[in-house]
């Protein structure tokens, strides 16, 4: 039976070995270090779910442990008691100690079963939870922590590094748990038979710590080489692909069909290096497995007479000697597991602690509905990790207003429009909105008062509808379709194949921008803001739907405090008051009259942009 | 018992013969590999069993005469001592070789197929590009080659345990047949529980799978959807959703382990069992005189060492058919006939000057027809704008005009010769198209440019000033020899866009084909760029625009609409088209990209 455990673990092991390099595929990052101590100790601080019934969970460890010791056990017993008793064969005793060990082993089977589903339980509750807590805490945080460049990797944190987490709680950490107390058991019975043999058990084994070690850590290092190998061959196939057509039109094929077929080569290499090591595990841990039955089988030949060893423990121990080399291996090969699982646990904990910036008030005021006022005043705003954006803006925008914010990309005008609808807050600097400063506002009444729609008009992957009614889910039927009406979009609605229950698919993707922003749009009118920000597509829209967006937007805007990011000047042209952005100042503020005469950067952007579109 | 042959039974046979064709192509390839891994995965079988009968040895001559009577021989102790140690290396030896030279086989499959792959994506026509995403052919290379060749894996695994079963069923009956008995009834239920358990887990496995999935790409929208969620105040609702997704992540990954829980302890208890019956029997034997301790001991751990195979085959048909549809992906892309073998045209041209000839085109892009009986010729030195609406088909017009695409009907002219019966390296010299995707190479400015084609210095630097690239190309670190791309600088749209143009008018092509690759670049420099193309002798400029100011530099304007062409002309007269004039308007209304 040692052989089996031995056995079924070297599979396991090299299966799960499999998947671990499978995942480490999508780890571009490196691994931080940090005690494991301290990242378990934070952990249990951030999942209480672990914490319950964690002696519990010992406790049935140990009966899973006594499985494997009845047998050897019971060898013993039989051996020395049963087969050679006073009176020779005892069968009497045989039978009933067989009784027991089937006894045993049988309860193991049902004690097993319920610790499996007691750690899966709580290993994946606890995931759930930390799933939820990290997505909670992410959503939360500044816009600033949403960069673009950022984006991968929080979502990383609660998609990749929580599944790398979760195989390892199937796996690894099982191992962990049931495999030290196995060993703990073993050598618990091995000195119960002869102190003295296991202190040579012992000595043989300990020299395997060290070498494992250092077999690991060349692992680590060959199969980060793989790891990067690979992403090399990756690079050079993509740029194969997306560039198909230069390749072609260009005959520029054999330059590229070598530079892959050197990274092929050189990824096949490295991951025969790395898999050398892999493959050395096996002989050095069968080695150290035959060093220690020898060893046991000639120190019990020499010592064992005097110590009044019987055959039958000398037996029982040659095969506790064989139980103990399963644990072992397998512990080996999850190390590596673990440590790749501890340093993502560690990257998911540390989400935890990026401090959330924008707090809602308790209690806010609430906006009374209408067009809102809106006041600025020195405000700042600079990245937590980056550089200023915005510096000593201020600006009042009477209500009714119909505003168009220029600039030049990076001149601030989008954080502008953001810190309104409290996206982030100013460094320092305030907003009031009809007096009352922003962050006394009550959040409900903020984002129904205040309605931002986006350059792209995101969608979420669900139909029209639901997407309208994303900012009010109690919203009618009817409701929305008052919102399109209102719009004068209920043409446009219906020629879609589905109208209303049209699918966008994800991000919107399945209908155009323009009309991404017009289901935005409708989404603002049926909250019914006081004030509106749009940040206009930057990309042409086809004919058709540019007059509906504009006619529909004119309609929204009635009766509305309007602030337009403009990306073309024919809406700053009809704007009653335009705000020139630069290097994060406000530089000009006037009407189109007044600045295309100033001479000014708006003239500047103007007259580039008549340029370009000059008398048809 | 025969654990391979009853898991068999319980695949589909269709499956199965797919697989085991799988393997035989790899053992085409990599022979060498998989006869020594094999051979080691036999020569742990045998020292595997060699070591319980040893132990046997060692039991009957050294322990028992030692312990029980007090006789210990020494060189029973060394022999038995230096046996163990051999036969322990021996086993070691046999799974290094086994895992090695599997990995040999492994990868030296992955690398042929992954070298086939590549080659198809560099051989196979556009319209194969054009109907993939990048996406899902880099997947081909990545996750499929490693799932595929998974099936690789325990093939000697398989063989050396069915090896290791037959040579311990016959040390079994050796040592008695009473005791092979047992071996014989209990090894068979271990294989149907074994089977029982990798079906039964198939389902809620793969729910594990798709609600990851699902989970992923709802973190995904709502990351990216963020400015929405925020500004609307519904990140709590986020959150909820999340936990409903998750929440099936946690619900499917509680069944599996349930699974596992009922049968894993039960299989891995089952041979301890057999072990108990073992020795029941077996001390009756001993005390008949038909059995020593040390048989007992021997088949004892022979027990042990037959409880596993049956294990491995269940994963190794576990993993067989996910292997087969994984290499039914790649090998969707290795059957398909490359253009290396077809028509390869081999008239020379003359290089000046040159003529564009279209004549009855018709082309069509998954049976849905884009362009209808297209006909219309750019002579030489004209500049020529395609205008129409998005989707009209003027980027498959440049995918005509340069082979990679070709027409369903109707003849394309390049100097009045059969674009098709044209060398290659003839065409790509007259003809050169600037892409809309300015796609860069991660190499050096120079070789994005050059793409392996021989030019002089002054070619290159000429090119380079009429592209307008001449100024931020100075200003890179390196200049020419700047490294591009991930490890290197990244360009803007703009930049990017001349270096492509530098590209395609190097060495004096006589036929530009500007597919929109000016749209980044500032309109007065787009002019300089322009103006430039013009200074040269005899050259034909196609420009698909989308820009007022571009059209209005063409001599000639072809507007396309639903797939013909609507009009030709100058802009002027194309403005009394109602069609032409509402999209110049939305055009107009465009203005300036920020």
């Amino acid at each position: 039976m040692s052989q089996s455990r031995h056995s079924r673990r070297n599979t396991r092991g090299e299966i799960s070995f499999q998947k671990s390099e499978a995942a480490s595929l999508s780890e571009g990052e490196n691994e931080e270090k940090t005690g494991a101590l301290v990242v378990l100790r934070r952990g249990l601080q951030v999942s209480p779910e672990l914490r319950t019934g964690a002696g519990l969970t010992v406790l049935m460890a140990l009966i899973v442990a006594s499985g494997s010791l009845a047998i050897p056990v019971l060898i013993q017993q039989i051996l020395d008691q049963g087969l050679r008793g006073e009176d020779g064969l005892r069968s009497n005793f045989i039978y009933i100690s067989c009784a027991i060990a089937f006894f045993i082993v049988s309860f193991v089977i049902f004690a097993q079963r319920a610790t499996y589903n007691r750690l899966v339980r709580v290993a994946e509750t606890t995931i759930l939870e930390l799933r939820v807590r990290v997505f909670r805490h992410l959503h939360r945080l500044s816009l600033a922590d949403h960069q673009e460049s950022r984006k991968g990797i929080l979502t990383a944190r609660v998609t990749s590094d929580i599944e790398t987490l979760s195989q390892f709680a199937q796996w690894g950490a099982i191992a962990w748990i049931v495999d030290s107390v196995i060993i703990v058991g073993t050598l618990t019975v091995m000195a119960i038979y002869s102190w003295q043999l296991t202190l040579v058990v012992i000595a043989i084994y300990l020299p395997i710590i060290p070498i494992l070690k250092a077999i690991q850590q060349q692992q680590f290092l060959k199969y980060r080489e793989v790891r990067e190998a690979v992403s090399e061959t990756l690079g050079q196939a993509s740029e194969a692909v997306t560039a198909a057509p230069v390749i072609r039109s260009y005959g520029y094929q054999s330059s590229i069909r070598s530079k892959l077929e050197m990274a092929n080569q050189n990824q096949y290499r490295r991951q025969i290096k790395a898999h050398k090591f892999f493959a050395l595990l096996a002989p050095v841990m069968d080695t150290f497995s035959a060093l220690s039955i020898a060893g046991v089988i000639v120190a019990g030949s020499y010592l064992g007479p005097d110590m009044g060893l019987t055959s039958g423990e000398m037996i029982a121990f040659v095969f506790l000697t064989t139980i103990l080399i399963a644990p072992i291996w397998e512990l080996g090969e999850v190390l590596d597991q673990t440590q790749t699982a501890l340093a993502g646990w560690w990257k998911i904990l540390s989400v935890l602690d990026v401090p959330i910036e924008v707090h809602e008030p308790e209690s806010g005021e609430k906006l009374r509905p209408g067009a809102v006022e809106i006041e600025a005043s020195n405000i700042n705003f600079r990245y937590r990790t980056g550089s200023q954006i915005l510096s000593d803006v201020s600006i009042r925008i009477p209500a009714g207003t119909n505003v168009a914010v220029v600039g030049e990309t990076g001149s601030g005008k989008t954080t502008f429009v953001k810190l309104l609808a409290r996206i982030a807050d100013p460094t320092n600097g305030q907003i009031t909105i009809n007096g009352v400063p922003i962050h006394e506002i009550d959040a409900e009444s903020r984002h129904t008062s205040i309605q931002m729609v986006p350059q792209d008009g995101f969608l979420f992957d669900q139909t029209i509808r639901e997407n309208v009614a994303f900012g009010k889910p109690d919203a009618s039927k009817e409701e929305i379709q008052t919102a399109f009406q209102s719009l004068g979009l209920t043409d446009w609605l219906n020629k879609l194949p589905e109208g209303m229950d049209t699918q966008t698919g994800s991000r919107g993707e399945r209908i155009s921008v323009g009309e991404r922003q017009l289901v935005a749009l409708a989404r603002a009118q049926l909250a019914n803001p006081g004030l509106l920000i749009l940040d206009e597509a930057t990309s042409a829209v086809d004919p058709e739907t540019e007059v509906a967006l504009v006619s529909a937007l004119e309609r929204l805007s009635q009766g509305r405090t309007t602030i337009s990011v403009a990306h073309r000047l024919s809406t700053a042209e009809k704007a009653d008051l335009i705000i020139v952005f630069d290097q994060g100042k406000i530089v000009e503020t006037g009407t189109h009259q007044e600045l295309s005469t100033q001479n000014g950067i708006y003239a500047d952007l103007h007259n580039t942009w008549m340029g370009n579109t000059q008398t048809i | 018992m025969q654990p391979p042959i009853t898991q068999l039974e319980g695949s589909d046979s269709n499956q199965f013969r797919r697989g085991l064709k799988l393997i035989s192509r790899s053992l085409k390839l990599r022979p060498f590999s998989h006869a020594i891994a094999i051979t080691g995965a036999c020569l742990f079988s045998i020292a595997a069993v060699v070591l319980t009968r040893v132990l046997g040895y060692a039991t009957d001559d050294v322990i028992i005469p030692n312990l029980d009577n007090n006789s210990l021989d020494k060189r029973d102790l060394w022999l038995a001592f230096t046996l163990i140690i051999a036969v322990g290396l021996a086993r070691g030896l046999g799974a290094f070789l086994r895992r090695y030279f599997l990995a040999g086989a492994r990868y030296g499959t992955e690398l042929y197929w992954r070298r086939q792959l590549f080659n198809q994506y560099l051989d196979l026509p556009m319209s194969f590009h054009r109907k993939k995403s990048p996406g899902e052919l880099l997947a081909h290379a990545d996750n499929d080659m490693m799932i595929a060749s998974l099936a690789l894996m325990p093939l000697a695994f398989t063989i050396g345990t069915f090896f290791l079963t037959i040579v311990a069923l016959v040390n079994l009956f050796l040592i008695h047949p009473a005791i092979a008995l047992i071996a014989l009834v209990l090894f068979p239920l271990l294989a149907a529980m074994n089977k029982s358990y990798s079906q039964r887990v198939v389902a809620p496995a793969s729910s594990v799978q798709e609600a990851v999935g699902n989970t992923s790409s709802l973190v995904h929208e709502s990351f990216d959807g963020i400015l929405v969620v925020k500004s609307l105040g519904r990140g709590d609702q986020e959150v909820e959703r999340l936990r409903e997704s998750a929440e099936k992540i946690r619900k499917h990954r509680i069944s599996v382990g349930r699974l596992r829980a009922i049968f894993e302890p039960a299989i891995y208890a089952l041979p301890n069992l057999g072990v108990i019956a073992l020795l029941m029997i077996g001390t009756w034997l001993i005390d008949k005189g038909s059995l020593t301790i040390g048989e007992l001991v021997s088949a004892i751990a022979l027990f042990g060492i037959l409880a596993f195979p049956v294990r491995i085959a269940g994963i190794f048909f576990e993993e067989l058919p996910r292997s087969v549809v994984a290499l039914d992906r790649i090998d969707e892309v290795l059957n398909l006939e490359s253009s290396q073998h077809q028509h390869q045209g081999t008239k020379a041209i003359s290089s000046e000057p040159s003529t564009l000839r279209i004549e009855n085109v018709e082309a069509r892009y998954d049976d849905q027809l884009i362009l209808n009986n297209i006909s219309f010729s750019v002579e030489s030195g004209e500049v020529v704008a395609l205008v129409g609406p998005t989707g009209v088909g003027k980027s498959t017009i440049a995918d005509l005009v340069g082979s990679l695409q070709q027409p369903t009907s109707g003849n394309i002219y390049l100097s009045n010769t059969l674009l098709n019966d044209i060398k290659p390296s003839d065409r790509t010299k007259t003809l050169t198209i600037a892409f809309q995707e300015s796609f860069l190479f991660a190499d050096t400015v120079k070789e994005n440019i050059l793409l392996g084609r021989q030019f002089t210095d002054r070619e290159l630097q000429e090119a380079i000033e009429i592209a307008q690239a001449n100024d931020f190309i100075s200003h890179l670190p390196d200049g020419l020899d700047t490294q591009l791309g991930e490890r290197g600088v990244t360009l803007s749209g703009g930049q990017r866009q001349r270096v492509t143009l530098a590209r395609a008018l190097i060495g004096n092509p006589q036929i530009i084909f500007l597919d929109d690759s000016t749209s980044s670049v500032d309109p007065v420099i787009e002019k300089r760029i322009l103006d430039g193309l013009r200074t040269r002798k005899n050259i034909s400029l196609v420009i698909v625009a989308h820009r007022l100011s571009t059209i209005k530099l063409a001599d000639r304007v072809i507007f396309l609409n639903n797939g013909v062409i609507e009009g030709t002309g100058s802009h002027q007269e194309l403005m009394r088209l109602e069609a032409y004039a509402s999209l110049a308007k939305a055009y107009e209304k465009a203005g300036v990209d920020s």
